[in-house]
């Protein structure tokens, strides 16, 4: 119990730095180490699954990032309505943490989930799908609709990234619009 | 509770950012932040008190399971996650092929 407070504070500091660091590069690693602190935290709340996934994903998710920062760094800029800017966002993170803590009473205690739908996987998911594993099973067979939408999404954005980055096709300045080469 | 209040406060650190910063990157930045601390909290909910992790062993009986359901979910959601990502990082890229900066105040006019 006391490493998931430890591991959440630790993760909410080294948020806090990489919110607030001038140099963008600096940000990216310390987000990469919230990123990786995350992935202890879910072995800690025993989702080896999920560590092993956010691991990876973690570590992609730097090296675009990396990619897309490297030489492109810029001086931060502080002119503008600052105190309206600030106002404007405490007033609305305020709102959501009122309605938010107002939401937590009704969940149940921490530590004690209601477990309908889970127990049913638990008791018979291992006689019904062969699966040792309970995740994979659930993943893999009961919500395997589920896995086809994640993997029609993925398709679908690696086209929309391709639509974005490409150079040919894209309008010059002052060209006429030219649509049929699509 | 705490946990939950905690994990919130994660939250609105991404959303801080979202909200404040002017860099297109830092904004993505939250973005992530925001995404990990939702990710979090339903592995939280999923949690139970002395839990094992929901995988059969042939020779030991494990009883005490978690729950199964939210990690099988924040798995899709992981992958899902990093799809836009890598969307957002293209978009500004593009911008700043376009404007020369990732500055969001200077990107005024609309040359489409």
């Amino acid at each position: 119990m006391m490493q998931i407070y430890l591991l959440l504070g630790a993760m909410i500091v080294v948020a806090i730095l990489a919110v607030e660091l001038k140099d963008l590069l600096s940000s990216i690693v310390a987000l990469g180490a919230v990123g990786l602190l995350l992935c202890i935290a879910f072995i800690t709340l025993k989702a080896p699954d999920v560590a092993i996934t956010q691991l990876v994903v973690e570590i992609l998710c730097l090296i675009i990032l990396i990619r897309a920062t490297l030489k492109r760094d810029l001086p931060f800029s502080t002119t503008g309505r600052w105190f309206l800017n600030t106002l404007i966002a405490v007033i609305f993170i305020s709102v959501f943490l009122l309605v938010a803590a107002k939401c937590l009473k009704d969940l149940p205690q921490f530590g004690y989930p209601i477990m309908r739908v889970a127990g049913t996987y638990l008791k018979e998911g291992m006689t019904k799908t062969g699966a040792a594993n309970i995740v994979s099973s659930i993943e893999l067979d009961y919500r395997a609709y589920d896995t086809l939408g994640e993997a029609t999404v993925l398709f679908a954005t690696v086209i929309g990234i391709l639509a974005i980055v490409r150079k040919s096709g894209v309008k010059k300045e002052g060209e006429e619009d030219s649509e049929e080469n699509e | 509770m705490k946990v939950y209040l905690l994990c919130l406060g994660l939250f609105c650190i991404g959303l801080y950012c979202i909200l404040r910063k002017r860099n297109i990157i830092k904004i993505i930045l939250g973005f992530i932040i925001a995404e990990y601390a939702v990710n979090l909290f339903f592995i939280l909910a999923a949690y139970r008190m002395e839990g094992r992790s929901p995988i059969f062993a042939p020779d030991a009986k494990i009883v005490n399971m978690v729950d199964a359901l939210p990690q099988a979910l924040v798995l899709t959601a992981i992958a899902i996650g990093l799809a836009n990502v890598a969307l957002l990082i293209s978009i500004a890229l593009r911008i700043y092929d376009k404007y020369g900066t990732f500055d969001i105040t200077k990107i005024r006019e609309l040359r489409g």
